[in-house]
């Protein structure tokens, strides 16, 4: 058995990191990049969310080197990502790869017997122990890497010279797929993450904060919102990720079953606009709305996939939370047509806009004397 | 001698450049499309410019917008290259003191501004549908047998305006069709196709906007005056179409240029003389990672000019690393 499975930004280093310590055979498919998503676009239906087409191109990348089963996580809430893991059997088949095996990750809804079933399955033993430490490990590094990435975040704005924080972090993507298991990729990252730490900045910049929420895969994939942390990052401003897929694993894997959240907040700043689940990520997205707008971010943006409902859900409530905290609000919408060029305008316009609301309230406050 | 300022806008339908007095009075401008052939447009509009220009002047500042503002600004040397929206933004404002809202329609795209205290602060921008857009009426109006340049006063002559959806291009097209084989007057019609254009538009930019008054109007669109007469009705107040509305980018470019300027920046203008140089542009398709970016290089007469589409940067730096040599050297 040799396991693949589908790209989300760094989820990858801890999927490898799980299926190592397992002692899986596996395959880290190519990054994200537009064959793939030519690949999943040709074979997907044409209404489909953009993650879903991305999905199937990194599979067959993965295919192409060897693997013959896949892990995926299933269905949260009543979105269609419940059915991604149907569909693309389905997809899979028409294809023509019947014998491919699927196991499915089904984050455990307050039963942890099939979830444990399955990476049972997926590990090939039946030794809780084994597993339990593994996916400790896992969960490790996920924390670990989301500071890396925070990381990238504080000091490309900062950055002296231009370009040096991606020389490491592309560095670093290339470096972690060459070791093995959990204490080299740990000391892979932390390097990585010392290396960004000393870059030498330059103090007199002005730093604006951007906020950024939507859908969980199209805010943490690169591929798919064109570097839109890189872009903003290298144009002087510093980004916050509403979120982190450590937050979302500890979230789905052992707070909700036991019907604990660490979401509260959120939920609760979200409250005034939006009262009920309606699926997906919607009230959540309103919340981290709500909460930088409340923390003072200078904008917020919000990413989704064309067609997602529960966003467009979100994005019809933004507008409100917009007035009422006087902080601007920008929505980007993804999918397989989307024009680098029109993308750029949008952000530059938007960071344009904030910088010039910046330097007014500066006059006046100068000017009362405040 | 006299100072002056240039303005470049590079869309993908039309180049549009300006050249501003210090006084901001146009001297000249020059409209040429584009034709997926960016350079040549500039060149053939430096050319024009030259053409049409009566007296010496010196140029003190460039700045380019649009969506190949990026490549002109390699081309020409510009010292500021901004987005259309806050280019559009600065023109409209130099115009009209206290402009609250900005309506621009183009060829291939249309967008809205909002502007409060003299600053963006609102905005939103649409690429996908054409039946908000100046090649939807370009189109209706060879469907109906006339001239583009008539259009609006036909409108004007309308008592009775006809309904026709305006939802999407398909469906106003066709229902265009459906209300004239109802024997529907020319001119009625052609009113209904501006109030189609004006409602798609407010309802996919303008929805949950607050639009108030000064109300600019701008773009190539706004020469119409069926659609001025348009929005006026639907708005419920006037709205001002600018003298140079259909170059309002590049003016916008000229403004950035003089602010620039006046703070005492020396322009990186290559000259009008490019006009006659021989660009080549390359692509390459790099393939040392996963990305496989398709990277273009631009040649000046042989010299390797500019490069871009990395994505990591690293084909891209290679070029300003050696124009830095070069310099010191
Ligand atoms: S949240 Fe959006 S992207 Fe995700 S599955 Fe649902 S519709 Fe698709």
């Amino acid at each position: 058995m040799k396991v693949t499975f589908p790209h989300m930004g760094n989820q990858y280093v801890a999927t490898k990191i799980l299926l190592e310590e397992l002692g899986v055979d596996i395959v880290v498919p190519a990054e994200c990049n537009q064959e793939a998503l030519n690949i999943g676009t040709q074979h997907s239906p044409e209404s489909i969310c953009l993650p879903l087409k991305v999905n199937i191109g990194n599979y067959m990348k993965g295919f192409k080197e060897g693997a013959d089963t896949i892990v995926l996580t299933g269905s949260c809430g009543p979105c269609r990502f419940g059915y991604y893991s149907i569909l693309q059997k389905e997809i899979l088949k028409d294809m023509g790869y019947d014998d491919i095996k699927v196991i499915l990750l089904d984050p455990p809804q307050g039963d942890y017997k099939n979830f444990i079933d399955s990476v049972t399955e997926l590990a090939q033993t039946k030794n809780p122990y084994k597993i339990l430490r593994a996916l400790k490990k896992a969960i490790q590094i996920l924390y670990e890497v989301d500071a890396l990435e925070e990381a990238t975040h504080y000091k490309r704005p900062r950055q002296k010279q231009k370009g040096l924080v991606d020389r490491y972090y592309d560095q670093f993507h290339k470096d972690v797929r060459k070791v093995y298991g959990y204490k080299e990729t740990s000391r892979v990252i932390e390097k990585a993450r010392q290396d960004i730490l000393n870059i030498e900045e330059e103090p007199n910049r002005e730093i604006l904060k951007i906020g950024i929420i939507g859908e969980i895969y199209t805010v943490i994939e690169p591929f798919v919102n064109l570097n839109i942390e890189k872009k903003l990052g290298d144009m002087g401003i510093e980004v916050h990720r509403s979120l982190k897929i450590s937050h979302w694993l500890t979230e789905h894997l052992f707070l909700s079953p036991l019907n604990l959240t660490m979401e509260g907040k959120t939920r609760k700043a979200a409250e005034p606009y939006i009262k009920t689940m309606i699926g997906g990520h919607a009230r959540e997205t309103v919340g981290h709305g709500v909460r930088y707008a409340q923390e003072g971010f200078d904008g917020i943006i919000q990413i989704y996939p064309f067609t997602c409902m529960p966003e467009i859900v979100a994005q019809s409530i933004l507008p409100k939370v917009e007035t009422d905290y006087n902080t601007p609000y920008l929505c980007l919408i993804v999918d397989e047509m989307t024009g680098e060029a029109g993308f750029n305008t949008r952000i530059e316009a938007f960071t344009d806009l904030l910088q010039r609301r910046k330097e007014l309230r500066h006059n006046e406050k100068l000017l009362s004397g405040n | 001698m006299k100072n002056c300022y240039l303005g470049i806008d590079v869309g993908s339908v039309s180049t549009n450049i300006v050249l501003m007095g210090e006084d901001k009075k146009i001297l000249v401008k020059a409209y040429t499309r584009t034709q997926g052939k960016p350079i040549e447009a500039i060149q053939r509009g430096f050319k024009e410019i030259q053409t049409k220009l009566k007296e010496k002047v010196i140029v003190k500042g460039v700045g380019s917008t649009g969506s190949g503002r990026h490549l002109a600004s390699m081309i020409v040397g510009a010292d500021i290259v901004k987005n259309e929206i806050t280019a559009h933004g600065i023109a409209a404002l130099s115009f009209v003191d206290g402009v609250r809202t900005i309506l621009e329609i183009g060829g291939q795209d249309s967008k809205i501004i909002l502007l409060r205290d003299g600053v963006i602060s609102d905005f939103a921008m649409n690429t996908v549908c054409a039946a908000g857009t100046g090649s939807f009426l370009d189109r209706q109006a060879a469907r109906l047998g006339i001239e583009i340049e008539d259009f609006g006063d036909e409108a004007l002559k309308s008592a009775n305006a006809v309904r026709i959806a305006g939802r999407c291009a398909v469906f106003a097209e066709s229902d265009m069709i459906h209300k004239q084989q109802l024997g529907h007057n020319q001119e009625d019609i052609i009113k209904g196709l501006c109030d189609a254009l004006v409602r798609n538009f407010l309802n996919n930019l303008g929805k949950g906007k607050e639009i108030l008054g000064p109300v600019v109007f701008q773009g190539g669109v706004a020469a119409n005056i069926g659609i001025k007469k348009s929005f006026e009705e639907a708005l419920g107040f006037e709205v001002y179409v600018p003298p140079h509305h259909e170059v309002m980018g590049a003016i916008g470019c000229c403004l950035l240029a003089q602010e620039h300027h006046i703070k005492g920046n020396k322009t990186k203008f290559e000259g009008f003389e490019l006009a006659n140089s021989g660009y080549q542009v390359k692509g390459i398709e790099c393939e040392d990672c996963a990305n496989l970016c398709e990277v273009i290089e631009i040649f000046k007469d042989d010299n390797l000019m500019a490069r871009w589409g990395d994505k990591c940067g690293k084909w891209s730096d290679l070029v300003k690393e050696n124009n830095e040599n070069e310099k010191l050297a």
